[in-house]
């Protein structure tokens, strides 16, 4: 075996159906890439008048187009990341609930029960936001603020509308955690059995057991699905636009009328009146915010990727 | 439970001893729940103008069950029982609390929406319609010929991805194509609408240009990457033995692919494609921006705004003022909009489970 040459590997004719088919399949392979790049080349293209025009044709006439885009991107990220705060104990709860917790018979039903919340369009979400949530919501704004005005993120005057970021977040946490349960519910399913079982036969409880083999198998997985949860969350449009009452200015008060505006929720509301350079400063915004989501999902990705290279479940 | 009656009198069961009996924790439960019922009837009873409200009663009560089985499971079991116990109850409370939310929301949608779901809101349009009356049917149509739309040019440019990925991709250029149809899922939907916009914007040269094709480019953005994950997930299962099997007969490659590989997955891709137009047909913020608004019938993908029933929902809310019939379009609107999801959902389940190939013999 080790002295005789290796035969020349036999290779199918290639027909000429053969080559078109490769061909078109890799052909629809580099559009997707194609698709991408052409995202990033004509959202620059058309933004590029904002970042030369006078700051004084923009909404709101700041002083530059850093002081537009400033107050912009601080509320962007503070919803998303309240969201991401309320949204991440929930969901680590409700995937272990389904994963280890109920009983195997029922789990994959409780499974559908939350895939339904990601079923629900946003609009609608929104719609449920405003009419709902906000006005049950306000009451307990007054009373925050009232009581706990002392603490900076209560600051009063409270909104009475309950129009708030601290609502938005709260609508914005009910929609993500669909995506980071259903993430989490999957690693932690992957845990290898021999593991728990060894620990519970060490005489660990079910909650010591899913202390010590459960999560430190899956922390890469949560890191990654709450990355995703928060790229998610930063691109949310129709809630914000719907149920956040905005103002220009950067602030980190919850429960005011007077909010940081989000990235999204501005274009949403603003194009459809807009004309001139305003276009290209909005679509400048976008461009932003899929850099941002763009970043936060490669490294979610890049860390789901490496660690899928390791672990034997696949 | 026969061997503790059996066991004879002050010899107590050491298997059992110090532990709660089985159904202590659900006993707890419904004790909290209904102690904080009726705390908030005395609540109502002396403030006549609140309320009844029976969701923060059930979580108040939730809450309770967690404090209280906590507390007895310490002074029963000891310490790292009664953590376990905290634990598993907060789990549970955690799935409740998610509850909340959704039962609410469809309560509101249905109980809000059945006011218009009638005859004439399928079958009008908003044009010249003030006050009373109209409908959403120009905005279904609008949703369905955008969505058809985009299905049109999401599938073939998925499935063949998917293709390539699993049967003829190997190398960088696979690996990056993986990649970015993952980062592609994290695309937000406004900024796939502000790409439409600019694209068509500047091939046009048309700085105010709206039109339904448009949408569906939009939509296909977003739809491609779930198209080619999920075919992806379904062609890796097929089993090799097939492809080989078919190699060994001397069939090409291509016709195995197309003979052998896709009719075994077929069901699988079907439940996924109709899972990926559940996702977008409820899209609104790029059909905001690059269908636009529009209050009559509208078959022309390539001309003038097109109107689509998220659109239709959302600006219905925004111009209600002191229309209340605007607020009920919006909430009908809503209504139509999660049945055509929940039966998309409904279609993908049965697809799976009924064409899915029996594998086991």
């Amino acid at each position: 075996m080790t002295t005789a040459t290796e035969p020349a590997p036999i290779k199918a004719r290639q027909r000429p159906a053969d080559r078109v088919f490769a061909g078109a399949s890799l052909v629809a392979g580099i559009i997707i890439l194609l698709a991408l790049a052409a995202v990033a080349v004509f959202l620059v293209a058309q933004s590029l008048p904002a970042f030369v025009a006078d700051p004084k044709e923009l909404k709101g006439e700041p002083d530059s187009f850093l002081a537009y885009v400033a107050p912009l991107v601080f509320g962007t990220i503070w919803a998303a990341f309240l969201a991401l705060l309320m949204a991440l104990p929930l969901s680590l709860g409700i995937a272990l609930f389904i994963s280890h917790y109920a009983p195997r018979r029922v789990a994959q039903g409780l499974g559908y029960i939350i895939d339904l919340l990601a079923a629900v369009p946003s609009v609608v979400f929104g719609l449920w936001g405003i009419k709902v949530l906000a006005p049950a919501v306000g009451p307990l704004y007054i009373w925050l603020t009232e009581n706990l005005g002392w603490i900076p993120l209560f600051a009063p005057p409270a909104s009475g509308t309950g129009k708030t970021v601290l609502t938005v977040a709260i609508v914005l946490a009910v929609m993500i955690i669909p995506i980071i349960t259903a993430l989490c519910r999957e690693v932690f399913l992957q845990t290898p059995v021999l593991h728990e079982e060894a620990a519970l036969a060490l005489g660990a409880t079910r909650w010591e057991m899913i202390q010590m083999a459960v999560l430190p198998f899956g922390r890469p997985g949560i890191v990654s699905a709450a990355m995703l949860g928060l790229g998610r969350a930063l691109g949310e449009t129709m809630v914000v636009a719907m149920v956040l009452s905005p103002a220009f200015l950067i602030t980190f008060v919850l429960t005011s009328g007077q909010n940081s505006p989000t990235i999204a929720g501005n274009i949403a509301l603003n194009f459809p009146e807009a004309f001139g350079v305003n276009v290209n400063a909005l679509i400048a915004t976008g461009l932003i915010l899929f850099g941002i989501t763009l970043l936060i999902n490669s490294i979610a990705r890049a860390i789901v990727n490496r660690r899928k290279a390791f672990s034997g479940a696949n | 439970m026969t061997t503790t009656t059996a066991a004879p009198a002050g010899i107590t069961n050491s298997l059992t001893t110090g532990r709660l009996p089985k159904g202590a924790p659900w006993l707890i439960l419904g004790g909290s729940w209904a102690v904080m019922l009726l705390v908030f009837m005395f609540v109502k009873a002396a403030n006549e103008d609140a309320d009844y409200n029976i969701a923060a009663a059930l979580f108040f009560g939730t809450i309770l069950f967690d404090i209280l089985l906590t507390i007895v499971a310490y002074l029963v079991e000891g310490a790292r029982q009664a953590r376990d116990r905290l634990v598993t109850s907060l789990v549970a409370t955690a799935f409740i609390i998610a509850l909340l939310p959704l039962v609410s929301l469809l309560f509101t949608v249905v109980s809000n929406g059945l006011a218009r779901f009638d005859l004439a809101f399928f079958t009008n349009s908003m044009r010249n319609v003030v006050g009373e009356g109209g409908g959403g049917l120009h905005a279904i149509t609008g949703t369905l010929l955008i969505t058809g739309m985009a299905t049109l040019i999401s599938v073939p440019i998925g499935l063949l991805t998917a293709i390539y990925l699993v049967e003829y991709g190997r190398g960088a250029l696979a690996r990056a194509i993986t990649f970015f149809v993952d980062v592609m899922t994290g695309i937000p939907s406004i900024v796939a609408g502000l790409f439409a916009f600019a694209l068509f914007a500047l091939l046009f040269d048309d700085p105010g240009i709206r039109f339904g094709f448009g949408g569906s480019v939009a939509l296909s953005l977003l739809m491609i990457p779930v198209v080619v994950r999920s075919s992806e997930e379904m062609l890796k299962i097929v089993p090799n033995e097939l492809r080989e099997a078919a190699y060994a007969l001397g069939v090409p490659k291509w016709l195995t692919i197309l003979k052998v590989v896709i009719p075994t997955a077929i069901a699988g891709i079907a439940t996924g494609v109709t899972l990926a137009i559940s996702r977008v047909i409820g899209e609104t913020a790029p059909l905001l921006i690059i269908a636009g608004l529009s209050t009559s019938m509208n078959y022309d993908l390539f001309n003038d705004r097109m109107a689509s029933l998220p659109v239709f929902v959302y600006t219905q809310y925004q111009s209600n003022g002191t229309d209340i019939n605007n607020l009920e379009r919006a909430w009908t609107g809503s209504l139509t909009l999660i049945l055509i999801v929940m039966a998309l959902n409904l279609i993908a389940r049965l697809i799976a489970k009924i064409f899915s190939p029996k594998l086991g013999r």
